[in-house]
C-alpha cells in the first residue's frame, strides 16, 4: 500500500478545518491571503511541472501517432488509438486482470487483515515487536518481495513447493507463476502477504479507540462475539476502514512492479499499467501507450467516485 | 539553513553525476550484462583501451532483449551520446538503422560471414558490424542416451520419444522426479518466437511474415508443429518452461535435470566450466528436423552486433574499438574462452577455436542456412509482431487456446498491426 | 475448571494464530537471509538452516558491480526528496491549513487526485521534461520526478498537523507583528518536529523503494537507485543464478528500512492511522 495513500486518508477523515471564522476581511487578513498564495506557489508550480504536465503530454499523444524514435514528428490521428484499444482483447485482458487482482486482493487483504488485528487487539504480551514484526514486508521495496518471492515459488527449486511437496499437500512441483491459470493467484498471494499486515495495523488503531464499555453492553445484552462482531464492532471501525479500502483500491489498479519482475509482460498477469507500459516501451508506440494510460487515468478517477460514493467516505477537509 | 542544505545537495549531485576525469577520451560501450559475455567484453574493451591509451565505460544493459531494445530506443530518440558503441541484436538493425553511423568504407567486412553482413546493411548502410554469429542449438546428455541405448533424434516427434523415454527410465532409476526430458524457451518474449519459428521453419510452415510482408503464419502446419510443441509440456516439459528465458532452462539442464535443451552457443562453456554438475556429460547437434518430407533442420538466426551510435562526437574512438573487438584475434579468444561463435569464416578452421568448441564444425553451415527472423519484412513494427508471435504460442503451450484457433487470430491481429500488410 | 479450561485453550489458541501471524510475515526475509549465505549447488537445496554459510554472495555484490554507489545513490535521492518535498510542504500547509481563501478546496482535490496518478500515465511525458531540463541519468532527474508522489502526501499530511495548533499562537505572533514568514519558520516548525519527522521518514520509504522511474530515467550502473540494480543484478559468475546474489542485494537494502521501522514504529503506526481512524 503507498505511502501517499494512507496518509491522504489520514486526512481526508480529520474533522473539519478550525479556521477562523470572522466577520469581513481585515488588513491582516489580506496579508495573510496574500502570504497564503505565496507559500503556494513553489508547491503548485512543481506540481504542475512534475504532474500536471507530463499528464497533459500524455492526453495529447494519445490523439497522435509519436513514436519512441522520434517523438517530434508525429500526426493527429483521432481517436484511432482508443478505437485499437478498445478492439484489443489483450486490452480487456488487462482490464480484467487489474479488476480481477484488486477485488481478490482487497476482500483477502480486508479479511485477513481485520483477523489479524482482532487477534493482537486481545490483550497479550510482546505486542511492540509483533507490530514491529508485521510492518517488516510493507517496508520491503516491492521489487525485492517480488524477487523473493519469484525464488520462493520457483518450480524446480521453490522452497514453497518443497515444503507442500514433503507435507504431501501436492503431489508434483506447481509452476506457481509459469502456469496461466495460477500465475494471478501468485501474484495475488504476493501483494495479500505485503499488504495485509499493514491493513492489519489500520484496523487495529480503529479497534483500540473503541471504548471497551461498548463490549460491556454487548456482553450484557447478550450478544455473542460474531454478533458482536458484526453489530457493534464493525459499524464503528467502518469510516477508518473504508479509507484505507479507498486508497487500497487505487493503489491496486495501478499496480506494475509485482507483475513486471514476477512475470514479466506475460498476457496472462499483465495488468494495465504493465500493458500501457509494454506499449509505449517495448513497442515505441508512444500514442498507443498514452491512449492506455488516459484510459487508466479515467478508470481509477471512476473507481474512486464509485467507492467514495457507495462507502460514504468523507472528505470533510476538502469539502469545507 | 535551508539554503545550505540545498547547495549541499547540489554539490553533492554535481560529484555524483560527474564522469571520471581523464585527458583521454572515453569511450562508453553498453554490452550484455549476462554471465561470462559480460567478463569478455570487458576484457576486450579494455585490452583496447590499454592499447589505444584510451579508457572505456561498460555500461550494463537489462538482460532481457526488449529491455534492452527500449533502453536503446530512449537513449537514441533524446540523441543522447551517453553511449557511444551499442551492442545491437540480429533483429534490431532496422529498428535502429536511423540513429546509427555508416560503418561502410571505416570497417572492413570482408571474411564476415556475408548473411550477417546482408543482415546489417539496411538501405545500402552498414548500421553495425557483426560480432558473433549465433544459431540455436540442440544440447544433449550424452551419457544418458548412450545409458539408455538411444539414437540421437532425427526429427521433433523422435526427440519426443526419446525424450519420454530416457526421462521415464531416469525417473524410474533415482525415484525422484526432478529430471525432465526437454527445455527451452517458453515465455512470452523474444525467445519464445525464435523456438517457434525454428519449429515452423523446420515443418515448412513458413516464416510467419515472409520478406514480401505476406503474413504466412496461418497455416495447418504450423498448427501442426504448435500441438506437437504443445505435447511436450507436463510431459517431457515442465510446466515451468512457460516462464523460462535461456537462463533458466539452463540452469535446469546445467544441474542434472534435463535430457534435451535449446540453447544458444554460449551455453557450451558454460556447461563444462570446472563446477558444472554435467561437465563433459554433454553434446551439442542441429536441431532436429520437421515432419514430412520436406522437413528440414531449421535454426534461428541471433547474434550480435556492434554499432555506432550518430550522436557521439567520438565516431573515431569508436570506430577503432569496433575495429579491435569485431577483429580475428579478439573473435578468437571469445571463442575459444566464451564460445561465441565467429563472424569471421576462416575462424572455424581455426584448430585451437574447435578444440575448446568441436561442435563449430558443422555450425558454420547451420549459421549460413540458419532462418532469419522476419525483422526485415516487419521493420519498426518487428517487436510487435514478435510479441504476438510468442503470445500466441504461449497461449497454446499453456493450453489456453488450440493451434488454429490461435494462428486464425493471430493472421487478424497482424493483418491489424501492418495496417493490411503494408507494414 | 471447564472455564479455567478453556481460558488457557483459548490463549494456547491465540498464541498459536500470532505465531502463524509473525511466521506468515517474517518467513520470507528469512528465507532471503538463508539463500544469500548459500553458495553454489547448496541455493538449489531447501533445508532450512544453511549447511556452511558464507558471505561470498555479498562479496561478490560489492565487487563485481557498483553496488556501495548504488545504495549511496538511493540514500540522497530519498534524502533530497524527503528534504525538498518537506521544504515545500511545509509552506504549503500552512496556506491550507490556516489561511481561509477562496480556491483552497479545489486545490486540496487537485492534490488528492494528483496522489491518485498512475505512474505510467505520466510516463512520457515525464521522460520528455527529464531530457528538457538535461537531467537524465542524472540523479536530481529522480529526485525532480518522485516529487510527484512524495509531495501531495506531504502536504495532506502536514496541512492536517498545521490545522491542529492552537490558533493562539499565532495570533499571539501576529501581535508582535511578524511576518507570515517569520510565523512559520519561528512558531510553527518548532512545533512540527515529529510531524515533519513522521512524513519525512514515509516520503523516504515511498522513494527508496521506487522503481518505474529509476528504471526510466538512469542508464548507467552508476547512477541507479538500489531496486533497480536488484532488478539487473545478473549471474556474472560461472553458472550460478544469481539468486543467491539477487537474495543478499534484499537483505543489504531492507534492513536499514527494517531498523528504521523498528526504531520508528510507534510514530511510523500513529502517522499512518491516527486520521483514518477519527471519521
Amino acid at each position: 500500500m503507498s505511502v501517499a495513500g494512507q496518509a491522504a486518508g489520514r486526512t481526508a477523515i480529520a474533522p473539519a478545518a478550525a479556521t477562523a471564522r470572522r466577520g469581513g476581511l481585515s488588513g491582516m487578513e489580506i496579508r495573510r491571503q496574500r502570504a497564503a498564495w505565496l507559500f503556494l506557489a513553489p508547491m503548485l508550480v512543481v506540481l504542475a511541472l512534475v504532474a500536471g504536465w507530463p499528464l497533459l503530454r500524455t492526453v495529447y499523444y494519445a490523439f497522435t501517432d509519436a513514436t519512441l524514435f522520434d517523438l517530434d514528428y508525429h500526426g493527429f490521428v483521432g481517436l484511432l488509438n482508443f478505437r485499437f484499444l478498445a478492439t484489443d482483447p489483450d486490452w480487456w485482458r488487462a482490464v480484467w486482470n487489474t479488476l480481477l487482482f484488486t477485488i481478490v486482493s482487497l476482500a483477502l487483504e480486508t479479511a485477513l487483515g481485520l483477523i489479524i488485528a482482532l487477534t493482537l487487539d486481545a490483550r497479550l504480551r510482546g505486542r511492540g515487536p509483533l507490530r514491529a514484526a508485521m510492518l517488516i514486508p510493507w517496508a520491503i521495496p516491492t521489487v525485492v518481495s517480488a524477487q523473493m518471492w519469484g525464488w520462493m515459488l520457483h518450480d524446480q527449486y521453490g522452497v514453497i513447493n518443497a515444503v507442500l511437496l514433503s507435507l504431501g499437500i501436492i503431489a508434483t512441483p506447481w509452476a506457481w507463476v509459469a502456469d496461466p491459470s495460477l500465475a494471478l493467484w501468485s501474484v495475488v498471494a504476493v501483494d495479500v502477504w505485503k499488504t495485509t499486515p499493514f491493513m492489519a495495523l489500520l484496523i487495529l488503531a480503529a479497534l483500540q479507540l473503541v471504548p471497551g464499555a461498548v463490549y460491556e453492553a454487548a456482553k450484557i445484552d447478550g450478544l455473542g462475539p460474531v454478533g458482536t462482531f458484526f453489530r457493534i464492532t464493525l459499524p464503528l471501525i467502518r469510516p477508518g476502514l473504508m479509507v484505507a479500502v479507498l486508497f487500497r483500491a487505487l493503489d491496486a489498479l495501478r499496480v506494475f512492479d509485482l507483475m513486471y519482475v514476477l512475470t514479466g509482460n506475460s498476457p496472462s498477469t499483465a495488468s494495465m499499467s504493465v500493458y500501457a507500459r509494454q506499449q509505449l516501451v517495448d513497442f515505441q508506440d508512444v500514442g498507443m501507450g498514452s491512449a492506455a494510460a488516459t484510459f487508466l487515468v479515467l478508470i481509477v478517477a471512476a473507481c474512486a467516485a464509485l467507492i467514495i460514493t457507495a462507502g460514504r467516505v468523507r472528505f470533510d477537509s476538502a469539502g469545507s | 539553513m535551508r539554503r545550505g542544505l540545498c547547495t549541499a545537495l547540489v554539490f553533492l549531485a554535481a560529484v555524483l553525476a560527474a564522469p571520471p576525469a581523464g585527458a583521454q577520451t572515453t569511450i562508453a560501450i553498453a554490452c550484455s550484462a549476462l554471465g561470462i559475455e559480460a567478463r569478455l567484453c570487458r576484457e576486450g574493451a579494455e585490452e583496447w583501451a590499454r592499447r589505444s591509451g584510451n579508457q572505456v565505460r561498460l555500461v550494463s544493459t537489462p538482460n532481457s532483449g526488449t529491455e534492452r531494445l527500449a533502453l536503446y530506443q530512449q537513449l537514441l530518440a533524446a540523441r543522447s551520446a551517453d553511449i557511444d558503441v551499442f551492442q545491437i541484436d540480429a533483429v534490431w538493425p532496422g529498428i535502429l538503422a536511423n540513429h546509427l553511423l555508416d560503418l561502410h568504407g571505416k570497417l572492413d567486412t570482408a571474411g564476415h560471414i556475408e548473411e550477417v553482413v546482408r543482415n546489417n546493411t539496411v538501405g545500402g548502410r552498414l548500421v553495425a558490424m557483426p560480432w558473433f554469429a549465433n544459431a540455436g542449438l540442440l544440447y544433449y546428455r550424452r551419457d544418458l542416451l548412450e545409458a539408455h541405448g538411444r539414437r540421437l533424434p532425427e526429427t521433433w516427434r523422435e526427440l519426443t520419444d526419446t525424450a519420454a523415454a530416457v526421462m521415464q527410465a531416469e525417473r524410474a532409476r533415482d525415484g525422484s522426479d526432478r529430471m525432465w526430458g526437454y527445455v527451452f524457451q517458453g515465455r512470452a518474449y523474444e525467445g519464445l518466437t525464435v523456438n517457434g519459428l525454428e519449429w515452423l521453419a523446420s515443418r515448412g510452415a513458413g516464416h510467419i511474415v515472409e520478406p514480401d510482408g505476406r503474413i504466412s503464419v496461418n497455416n495447418p502446419r504450423a498448427a501442426e508443429a504448435l500441438s506437437l510443441a504443445r505435447s511436450w509440456i507436463e510431459r517431457i516439459t515442465p510446466l515451468g518452461v512457460l516462464n523460462y528465458a535461456e537462463e533458466e532452462a539452463r540452469g535446469v539442464f546445467q544441474s542434472g535435470n534435463a535430457v534435451f535443451m535449446r540453447n544458444w552457443p554460449y551455453a557450451w562453456p558454460l556447461l563444462n566450466a570446472e563446477d558444472s554438475p554435467v561437465r563433459g556429460r554433454v553434446a551439442v547437434a542441429v536441431l532436429p528436423r520437421g515432419a514430412g518430407e520436406d522437413g528440414t533442420h531449421a535454426a534461428a538466426l541471433g547474434g550480435e552486433q556492434l554499432a555506432v551510435s550518430r550522436y557521439t562526437p567520438r565516431a573515431e574512438q569508436a570506430v577503432d574499438l569496433i575495429r579491435h573487438l569485431t577483429s580475428r584475434e579478439e573473435q578468437k579468444r571469445r571463442a575459444i574462452a566464451g564460445g561465441f561463435s565467429p563472424s569471421i569464416i576462416a575462424l572455424y578452421e581455426d584448430p585451437e577455436v574447435l578444440e575448446a568448441n568441436p561442435f563449430f564444425r558443422d555450425l558454420l553451415a547451420t549459421l549460413r542456412a540458419a532462418v532469419a527472423r522476419p525483422s526485415g519484412a516487419t521493420g519498426v513494427r518487428y517487436n510487435r509482431v514478435s510479441a504476438e508471435f510468442a503470445n500466441a504460442a504461449h497461449a497454446v503451450l499453456s493450453g489456453r487456446s488450440e493451434p488454429a484457433e490461435a494462428l486464425d487470430r493471430l493472421e487478424d491481429r497482424l493483418e491489424r498491426v501492418s495496417r493490411g500488410g503494408r507494414w | 475448571m471447564p472455564r479455567g479450561l478453556r481460558r488457557m485453550l483459548g490463549s494456547i489458541g491465540l498464541y498459536l494464530l500470532v505465531a502463524v501471524i509473525v511466521v506468515y510475515t517474517v518467513f520470507p526475509f528469512y528465507w532471503a537471509v538463508v539463500s544469500s549465505l548459500k553458495g553454489g549447488q547448496a541455493l538449489f537445496g531447501t533445508e532450512l538452516l544453511p549447511r556452511d554459510p558464507d558471505l561470498r554472495n555479498y562479496v561478490a555484490l560489492f565487487r563485481d558491480q557498483p553496488f556501495g554507489r548504488n545504495i549511496l545513490n538511493s540514500v540522497f535521492v530519498a534524502g533530497s526528496v524527503v528534504a525538498v518535498s518537506l521544504a515545500l510542504a511545509a509552506g504549503a500547509a500552512y496556506a491550507l491549513g490556516r489561511v481561509r481563501f477562496r480556491g483552497r478546496a479545489p486545490i486540496l482535490m487537485v492534490i488528492l487526485g494528483v496522489s491518485m496518478f498512475p505512474q505510467v500515465a505520466v510516463l512520457s511525458g515525464m521522460f520528455e521534461l527529464i531530457r528538457w531540463l538535461g537531467l537524465y541519468n542524472n540523479l536530481l532527474g529522480l529526485t525532480l520526478s518522485y516529487l510527484i508522489f512524495t509531495l501531495p502526501f506531504t502536504v495532506w499530511v502536514l496541512t492536517t498537523f498545521m490545522r491542529e495548533l492552537p490558533k493562539e499562537l499565532e495570533e499571539a505572533a501576529m501581535m508582535d507583528g511578524a511576518t507570515p514568514f517569520v510565523t512559520i519558520t519561528r512558531v510553527f516548525l518548532p512545533l512540527m518536529g515529529p510531524a515533519l519527522a513522521t512524513t519525512g521518514l514515509l516520503a523516504f520509504i515511498a522513494a527508496w523503494n521506487e522503481f518505474l522511474f529509476a528504471l526510466t530515467f538512469t542508464l548507467t550502473n552508476e547512477m541507479r537507485t538500489v531496486p533497480v540494480a536488484i532488478a539487473l543484478i545478473t549471474g556474472s559468475s560461472a553458472f550460478e543464478l544469481p539468486w543467491g546474489r539477487i537474495m543478499a542485494a534484499s537483505v543489504i537494502v531492507t534492513v536499514p528500512l527494517i531498523l528504521l521501522v523498528l526504531v520508528f514504529q510507534r510514530r511510523i503506526v500513529s502517522g499512518l492511522t491516527a486520521g483514518a481512524v477519527k471519521g
